[in-house]
Order: structure tokens, then C-alpha cells, then sequence
């Protein structure tokens, strides 16, 4: 008995190792290409797109893909974002500035997601769809509106670039486990039976608006965050940026990545990055051959690429050693 | 007084065009339960049909009107076994996807024939204007409008109750099972619920044309967004709805811009779908249906 236990917290804390090794790797080589050079500024854009579509992927994948929760309005929460911060950084140009810009942005995308999500998170379906695309687009035609603050339709120009590939890849790992945790919490438990069926958790004594709009206000902040990445790197905002399509595709990297699948998320990030990159050279007919590619998974493979499956590194490691383990982990 | 009135007549024309794609949209959502984005790329789809007939072809504005009515309704029948069928029974997110998808497909390839540059429509219908009061002014484009939309709604209303087929969309509306069992084929009605939306929103989009004389690939998008609050608006699914929802919304609209500032016309329309959602989800005629456990 006692044995056994030690096999599983030895497991455990392998698991971790190999994760955080693994974190550390990836960081050190990409780190080492830039650096080196190897790695151009073309390829560095893509894989700041790659960072920021994993957080936003992530994010909403926790209100839609492990809550239920159908909504099409996160590029909105990340328009609040990328606007507080580009305001703050633009005001006071400093790396303190640039945190606290962060920051600001991703409290300030929670609050108006709170506001947002205590009414419309009564509906449901796709009325509740509906009601968040609404919301974004009032509030992108809000920024619009405000041009003293916003510049308008012409948007905000250079923002102080603060956003390189460590904070990145710090806001990214950091987004993951957070909402990895998230998720295997009772909080989390709490959402994915609401996913499951709203009435039977209800009657199980689960408070659904109350978890509900927590997975929403999770959802908006990192949104939120991924925003402030985005305004900082790319130095130049404009209201256009987070229309409708914006929510569209990152709704379209969480069903084809799994709904109710980081691992999932995250692949499908990446997938499509490569796959945009690769039909640069196309011009018009990327857009066609994207929506093509779209319809094709949709017919064949519904559920997405991983489903509601994870894909785990240390699974892989464990298996080779002892396969026996796999069970008691 | 006069400009009050002024602003309800052009209300009252837009509102006409949105009640014409609205009724697509609903009809389809009462059927199929699937919010199909790619219909406003087929109001688009319509207008362009419609410029190559007028200024290729050289056809009247009746003929053109006719042409690309059935263009649309063979397109969505079109896109109904191509892209939709397969995925009837598969999630309600996949399906909403793939109606993106189809929408992007449209937008594009229209963009990669005609080019991303707007286009000005043909003054078929001349430069006729009325003055039925002082200080108002009627053009003959909002009267060809009017006229339209009324032969259509009164069309609409009896094939949908006064012929079999309307008979068994109702059915397949109403209990698709049911309807199933009583011998109806689902399939063939769903291709004529798709047509017969399509055509609608084909013909909004020449009178689109007409009106505002420029047209361009992405000009579904909004539009379709606005009607498809207009449907929900009036209650989706229903199809007097859709045509009070549609002129609601293209009135309010009018006044917002003509009273308010034209820079939030746009949010208007997504401030009421709000409203309405919070005050009465089943919208304007809908009934509330009761949850069963």
C-alpha cells in the first residue's frame, strides 16, 4: 500500500519535471534561434500570433468548450485590453508601465465582462451567441466613438513596444496553467457538469449563474491580457482589428482544436499560424482555400482535431518506463 | 413634421430590405435551427447577379429581378446539400461554423472574381422623384421597394398557407419527427425552405443596388447581421416577425442616424437585440415555451 502511494507521488512529481523541463526547453531554444538570428522577424511575428491566439484559444475555450457557455464575443474583451494598455504605455512609456498596463487591461476586460456576463449569461445557446456578438460590437463601436482617448476609426499609433518573446511566452505558459488548474478544481468541476447538463447540476445544488459568469470573467481576462501582448507588440491598434471575424477566428482555433481541449487549443493554434503562413504566397485565394479547409473539417471531423481529449508529454514518457503507472496516475 | 416623415419613409424602405433577408434567415432557423451566416453573402451574391444583368445583359430591371431571384435560390439549395446536409445531426457549434465558413467562401471567391473594389450599380429606374408633401421626398427607387417587398410578403404568405409545400414546412417546423413519420420528406422541404429564403434575400439585394447605387464583396456582412436581429426581434421563426422586426429595426436606424449621431447607427441595432433578448428571449411575437425536465 504504502509503495504504491510513493509510485504515484513519484509519478506525480516526474510528471511535473518533465512539464516544466519541457517549458524551460522550448523557452531556452527559441530564446537561442532569435538570438542567433536564425529565427527572422518574419517567423518571430508568426510565433508572436501563434502566443497570443493560444491565450485567447485557451481562454474561450474555457467559456465555451468546458462551460458551454456559446459566445462570439471575445475579441471585444481583447479590444478593452489592447486599448487600457496601449492608453497606459502610450501615457507613461516604461517597462513598469507596460506591467501595470497588463494588468489594467486584463482587470478592467474581467470588470466589463462581469457587467456583461450577469445579464446575457441567462440566455442560451444561440441567443447567447448572438447577445455576445452584439456586445462586441457595441463595444467596438464604442472605441470608435471615443476618439479623443482612441483615435477613432484611424486608430492608435506608436504604442512603446514592450511585448517580446519572454513575456509571451510567460503570459502564455502562465494562461495554461492557470486554466489548466482552473478546470481540475471543484470550481472547474462545477463548469463542465454545467457544459454537461444545466438542469441536472442545478439540482445538485450548483449555483449556475455564479459559475457560469466566473468562467466568463476568466475567459475576459486573459482576453483581456492577450490584447495588451497584442497592442505592444504590433505598436499600431485600430477598432477594425476586433470585429466580429476577429471573435470568429478564434472561435474557429477552439472547435478546431476540441472544445473541452487545451491541448487541442493550443495545436490548433499553431496549425493554423503555419497554415496562414504557408498561404501567404497565395494572396486572394487564401481566404477561399481557408474556407475550404474550414468546411472540410467541419463535414469530416466535427468534434475537432483532439475532441475532448488531452494530449500529455509526461503520458508519453510514462509509458515507455512503466505503462503499469499510467493506471494509478 | 415634414423631416420626421421624410426619415420614416427612408426608414421604412430600409427596413424593407432587412424584413426581406430577415424572412431567410428566420424561415431557415424555424426548420433547421441553424443561424446561416453565409445568407447575407447570398443578398451579395444577388446584387451582383443583378449588375451583370443590368449593365452586361442589358435587361430591365423585372427580368433582372427574376434572374437573380432564381440564381439565389439555386445557390442555396446549392449550399444546403453541399454544406449543410451532411452535418444535420452533428453539434449546433460545427453547423454554426460551417455556415461561417460558407459565408467565407461567398465573400471571397466573389472578391477573387469581381475584385474588392465597389462597384456602381446601374440607374435602371432613372432619376423620378415624387413630392406627395412639402419637404417630402419620395424616390421611385423606394417606391419600386415598397412595391416589391408587398408582392413578395403576400406571395410568401400563400405558398406558406395556402399550398402543400408550405403546408409541410409548417409541419417540418413545428415537430421534425413528427413530420417525418407523417410521410413528409424533410429533405425536399428543407431545400424549398432554402430556396425560397435565398430568392428573398436575392431580390433585397437588387433593391440594395438601386438604392444605395454601390455594391462590393463584403457587403453581406452587416446587413445580414442587422437582419438577423430583426428576426430575433420579432420572435425567430416566425414569419410576420421577421417583417416587423425588419422594419423596426430599419426605422429606428433611420431616426438614430437622422436625430442622433450617424456613428452609432450601427450599435443601435445590437443595443435593442440586447434589450429584447433580456426582456423577452422568444422576442416580439414569439411564446415562451416552457422548460421540460
Amino acid at each position: 500500500m504504502k509503495l504504491s502511494k510513493n509510485a504515484l507521488i513519484s509519478t506525480k512529481s516526474n510528471k511535473k519535471l518533465i512539464n516544466f523541463l519541457v517549458i524551460i526547453a522550448v523557452y531556452g531554444i527559441v530564446q537561442l534561434l532569435i538570438f542567433l538570428g536564425i529565427l527572422g522577424d518574419y517567423y518571430q511575428v508568426t510565433l508572436a500570433m501563434i502566443c497570443i491566439n493560444i491565450i485567447l484559444a485557451v481562454s474561450l475555450n474555457l467559456v465555451t468548450g468546458f462551460t458551454g457557455q456559446f459566445s462570439l464575443g471575445h475579441a471585444g474583451f481583447m479590444a478593452i485590453g489592447a486599448y487600457t494598455c496601449a492608453i497606459i504605455t502610450k501615457r507613461y512609456d516604461s517597462p513598469l508601465a507596460f506591467i501595470i498596463g497588463i494588468f489594467a487591461a486584463a482587470i478592467l476586460a474581467a470588470i466589463v465582462g462581469v457587467l456583461v456576463g450577469i445579464p446575457t449569461l441567462r440566455l442560451k445557446g444561440d441567443y447567447l451567441a448572438i447577445a455576445t456578438l452584439g456586445l462586441a460590437e457595441i463595444i467596438r463601436i464604442l472605441i470608435l466613438n471615443f476618439d479623443s482617448f482612441t483615435g477613432g476609426a484611424r486608430g492608435l499609433g506608436s504604442i512603446p513596444q514592450y511585448t517580446n518573446w519572454t513575456w509571451l511566452y510567460i503570459f502564455t505558459i502562465s494562461t495554461i496553467i492557470v486554466i489548466k488548474n482552473f478546470i481540475n478544481s471543484s470550481h472547474g468541476r462545477a463548469c463542465i457538469s454545467i457544459r454537461e447538463d444545466e438542469i441536472a447540476s442545478e439540482s445538485v445544488g450548483i449555483n449556475l449563474t455564479r459559475y457560469k459568469v466566473l468562467a466568463f470573467v476568466i475567459g475576459a481576462f486573459f482576453a483581456g491580457i492577450a490584447g495588451a501582448l497584442y497592442s505592444s507588440y504590433f505598436y499600431y491598434i485600430k477598432p477594425g482589428l476586433f470585429d466580429f471575424m476577429k471573435s470568429i477566428d478564434i472561435l474557429v482555433i477552439v472547435v478546431l482544436g476540441g472544445m473541452g481541449s487545451l491541448t487541442g487549443s493550443i495545436l490548433a493554434s499553431i496549425l493554423l499560424a503555419i497554415i496562414s503562413t504557408y498561404l501567404q504566397s497565395f494572396a486572394e485565394l487564401r481566404m477561399i482555400i481557408y474556407a475550404i479547409l474550414l468546411l472540410l473539417i467541419m463535414i469530416f471531423r466535427p468534434q475537432g482535431l483532439m475532441g475532448t481529449k488531452e494530449f500529455s508529454l509526461s503520458k508519453i514518457f510514462n509509458k515507455k518506463q512503466a505503462p503499469h503507472e499510467n493506471s494509478a496516475s | 413634421m415634414a423631416e420626421f416623415i421624410q426619415q420614416l419613409i427612408n426608414g421604412l424602405s430600409l427596413g424593407s430590405i432587412y424584413a426581406l433577408i430577415a424572412l431567410g434567415y428566420t424561415m431557415v432557423y424555424g426548420i433547421i435551427k441553424l443561424i446561416n451566416f453565409a445568407h447575407g453573402d447570398i443578398y451579395m451574391i444577388g446584387a451582383y447577379v443583378g449588375y451583370i444583368c443590368i449593365k452586361y445583359l442589358n435587361l430591365g430591371f423585372f427580368p433582372a429581378l427574376i434572374i437573380s431571384m432564381i440564381t439565389c435560390s439555386l445557390l442555396g439549395i446549392i449550399i444546403e446539400k453541399i454544406a449543410y446536409k451532411p452535418l444535420r445531426n452533428a453539434t449546433r457549434i460545427a453547423a454554426l461554423i460551417t455556415a461561417i465558413a460558407v459565408s467565407l467562401f461567398l465573400e471571397y471567391t466573389t472578391m477573387f472574381i469581381a475584385g474588392a473594389t465597389v462597384r456602381t450599380y446601374p440607374q435602371i429606374l432613372g432619376n423620378i422623384t415624387f413630392k406627395p408633401m412639402e419637404g417630402v421626398i419620395v424616390n421611385i427607387q423606394q417606391i419600386f421597394i415598397f412595391a416589391v417587398t408587398i408582392v413578395l410578403m403576400t406571395v410568401l404568405q400563400f405558398i406558406v398557407h395556402k399550398t402543400k409545400v408550405g403546408k409541410a414546412m409548417r409541419a417540418v417546423s413545428s415537430d421534425k419527427d413528427a413530420a417525418q413519420l407523417m410521410g413528409i420528406n424533410t429533405d425536399k422541404v428543407i431545400s424549398y425552405t432554402f430556396a425560397i429564403g435565398s430568392a428573398l434575400a436575392g431580390a433585397a439585394g437588387i433593391l440594395v443596388g438601386i438604392y444605395y447605387n454601390t455594391i462590393n464583396p463584403l457587403m453581406g456582412m452587416l446587413p445580414g447581421l442587422k437582419a438577423f436581429v430583426a428576426a430575433v426581434f420579432g420572435g425567430i421563426g416566425i414569419i410576420p416577425g421577421a417583417l416587423i422586426g425588419g422594419i423596426t429595426i430599419g426605422v429606428i436606424e433611420t431616426m438614430v442616424s437622422g436625430y442622433g449621431s450617424s456613428l452609432y447607427k450601427d450599435a443601435v441595432a445590437f443595443a435593442i437585440l440586447i434589450l429584447v433578448l433580456l426582456i423577452k428571449p422568444s422576442g416580439l411575437l414569439g411564446k415562451n415555451t416552457r422548460e421540460k425536465v
